[in-house]
């Protein structure tokens, strides 16, 4: 049987929002309370204890020999609880980056008032195993410059200002 | 090989607060849009279905026994039920305690198989019993939104 | 192992937002689909539902909420769930209850109303980052998406002004398919010159949120042949996950997908893809993805995939038509439902039912594929008629 518009025409009825908002149509509003405190784990836990110190560690498989970042309890590969702690270096490579006229909750960003854009990049770590890439912001560059394979690092939040989190990084910046 | 490690420093184990921000708007659906319409003029309806002699509360479009239309088989039921089941609530829907308890009752309505979750009204609870006979009891009318809230409660009719 | 068939299929309209709950949408799919085979719902034996994140309708056990809407009524049913890739793991999970011996008809729908999460479902992309190393960061979809966008353009050194040719392509497809939401002429200078969201996407470049609901009729064999003159079967499912740790994996190329497929053909016994698909419907929520996906399901060789778009190979009277339906950047995407709607694609085209949409030529064997959650799933489906 084709499908054809008269099979469709009565299957949804089309809206706007303004049918909503203007209670043409009857609709009801509700605000879930969605709240949660994340146990880390082991790995992690460490993780935002040494971003604290101003320190970014990761673990390494004693099977394949992947340093890997951030830290997991066991390698994903060899199916199997990983070894040492190994602490890598704040800085990296660029692996790939975007340069975003939009933030998350979709609004758009005022470029033209001169607003940044935001410019997210998978960094790869210096020090963990090639490839291992974390997301985090890039700032202190021109958005239209960026380029994969550039040398970035960190800048720290003062020491008195961190409290164990991934944003006690505020952002990498080119290495000049 | 288990997973096994000590830890040195209880700081080192943590959580993190979050949330998932959402929010939403629920049509009410074609079936809907008619029940809380007529919800609004003070009736309650509901949708029949013929050849499973079933007669569902709220209505909806389709039968799910045998999956007919319903759409053109809104009938109106009444105002009238009775409770099929009880309780007294203390718990809050965020799981704070109620200072007042409130009834809350499943209200099979007269002549349907279907039903409404209620609160009841103008009773004590060791009053209610099953098989109670109640009736709605509606806000004044310029008061009603189409919602479900525009019935007040239950009450026990004479 | 049965042989298991595509015996009927049903599809909503596609919209932005629609009057009415996710239960009737899924009826009208579900109903529309056991219409077009008359079959009744007593004939059924079993059903599945695919739906994306309870986050998205706002109801939680949303799979449970939907049942009796999709002719779950004291039937042996089940919910699967793996994002965007729900669509096409949809007629996979109803294909191993009959073709397992356990049943011989199932009924699958998939169901999507995105625009309960109003005014966006942002809070809901929020949360499917790491909730501790990556959501204190505010990302968002587009960003993930932008991101790979751009690794596999400089790792090919495609040209944005090449991959818009996906979305003239696929919306003007649409412009015959009757559930489609955006169908439409666009040029390529259009799509370059939309608004930027994140470069390198554009606003062109996207599938829109959408509301709907599709739904096919399994059978097997013997139950098949007497419903239909025209039975599809399933001869090829694949599906495989990689991990969450999405900075580890090299962006360019979805290896995921290349497992699954690999699946999918083997049993089917497709040796040589590009030569033995006749037509394809791979997943395009974004224009680049429809290439990332021809690749990943090697119909053209890595690198290639643009020289073969822009020579018209994947147009609609080329060697390899894909979304002929208009894929979703033309009819929409309602998650779970737009991949099952690839799925009714294929169905249709190798029954010679597509009306304006049909590739000429009588193809015989078709694949649909999806993709979701965090770029992680591959779910692929191999059709014969």
């Amino acid at each position: 049987m084709e499908i054809t518009e008269k099979h469709v025409a009565e299957t949804a009825t089309k809206l706007s929002i303004n049918d909503i908002l203007g209670k043409k149509v009857l609709s009801v509003k509700w605000e879930p309370k969605l709240k949660y405190a994340w146990d880390n784990g082991p790995a992690l836990g460490r993780y935002l204890a040494e971003l604290k110190n101003g320190k970014i560690i990761a673990k390494k498989c004693d099977k394949c020999h992947r340093i890997m970042i951030p830290p997991r309890m066991f390698c994903e590969l060899c199916w199997r609880p990983t070894g040492e702690w190994v602490f890598v270096q704040d800085t990296g490579i660029v692996n790939t980056w975007v340069v975003s006229y939009v933030d998350w909750k979709a609004t758009r960003l005022d470029i033209q008032r001169g607003v940044r854009p935001i410019t997210p990049a998978v960094i790869e770590i210096d020090g963990a195993s090639k490839g291992m890439g974390i997301l985090h912001h890039l700032d202190e560059v021109d958005p239209w410059k960026i380029y994969r394979g550039m040398k970035v690092r960190a800048v720290w939040k003062p020491a008195e200002e961190r409290i164990g989190a991934i944003t006690d990084i505020k952002y990498f910046k080119p290495m000049e | 090989m288990a997973l096994i490690e000590r830890y040195q420093k209880t700081t080192d184990i943590s959580y993190w607060p979050g949330q998932i921000p959402m929010s939403y708007i629920y049509t009410a659906g074609r079936a809907g849009e008619k029940f809380f319409r007529e919800i609004m003029n003070g009736r309650i309806l509901g949708a029949r279905c013929d050849s499973c002699e079933i007669t569902y509360v709220p209505p909806r479009t389709y039968c799910e026994k045998c999956f007919a239309r319903l759409e053109d088989r809104y009938v109106e039921v009444g105002t009238k039920g009775q409770v099929h089941t009880f309780t007294l609530c203390y718990q809050s829907f965020d799981g704070t305690r109620r200072e007042t308890p409130s009834i809350v009752a499943i209200i099979r309505i007269d002549g349907t198989d279907g039903g409404l979750v209620h609160w009841l009204g103008e009773v004590e609870f060791k009053e209610v019993y099953i098989g109670m006979p109640v009736e709605a009891v509606f806000k004044s009318e310029g008061e009603r939104e189409g919602s479900i809230l525009d019935v007040k409660y239950f009450k026990p009719s004479r | 192992m049965r042989r298991v068939a595509i015996v009927g299929a049903g599809l909503t309209k596609f919209y932005r937002n629609v009057q009415e709950t996710p239960k009737e949408l899924a009826y009208e799919a579900a109903k529309m689909a056991l219409d077009s085979c008359e079959m009744k719902l007593s004939d059924i034996d079993c059903v599945v539902h695919g739906t994306a994140p309870d986050a998205f309708d706002g109801v939680h056990m949303k799979g449970e909420y939907l049942s009796d809407a999709s002719g779950g009524y004291r039937k042996p049913y089940m919910r699967h769930f793996v994002g965007g890739g729900s669509g096409v793991l949809s007629p996979i999970h109803g294909w191993f209850h009959v073709a397992s011996g356990l049943f011989d008809t199932c009924l699958v729908v998939a169901e999507e109303k995105m625009s309960c999460a109003y005014p966006h479902p942002a809070g809901a992309f929020l949360t499917i980052f790491d909730h501790t190393t990556e959501q204190p960061l505010y990302p968002t979809l587009i960003w993930i998406f932008a991101i790979e966008m751009n690794r596999f353009m400089t790792t090919h050194g495609y040209r944005k002004e090449d991959i818009a040719l996906v979305a003239v392509k696929n919306k003007k497809n649409a412009m015959d398919h009757p559930s489609a939401q955006l169908p439409g002429e666009i040029t390529v200078q259009d799509v370059l010159n939309s608004e930027i969201m994140a470069w390198p996407v554009n606003r062109l470049d996207i599938s829109p949120t959408s509301d709907g609901a599709a739904a096919i009729v399994l059978a097997a064999e013997h139950v098949a042949r007497r419903v239909t003159e025209k039975p599809i079967w399933i001869d090829g499912v694949g599906w495989a996950l990689d991990t969450a740790y999405w900075c580890t994996r090299d962006l360019y190329y979805p290896d995921y997908l290349e497992v699954a497929a690999r699946q999918a053909y083997k049993m089917a016994g497709i040796k040589e893809p590009s030569k033995e698909i006749h037509v394809a419907e791979p997943y395009d929520p974004f224009t680049y993805k429809e290439l990332h996906h021809i690749e990943g399901l090697m119909l053209a060789p890595r690198g290639k995939s643009v020289q073969m778009l822009v020579d018209g190979v994947f147009n609609r009277d080329g060697n390899l038509p894909t979304s002929p339906s208009g894929g979703l950047l033309g009819v929409g995407n309602p998650i779970a439902a737009a991949g099952l709607m690839k799925v009714i694609e294929i169905f249709l085209q190798l029954r010679t039912e597509a009306g304006k949409r049909q590739v000429p030529g009588k193809p015989t064997c078709g694949v649909a594929q999806a993709w979701g959650d965090l770029m992680q799933v591959g779910t692929v489906v191999v059709l014969r008629n």
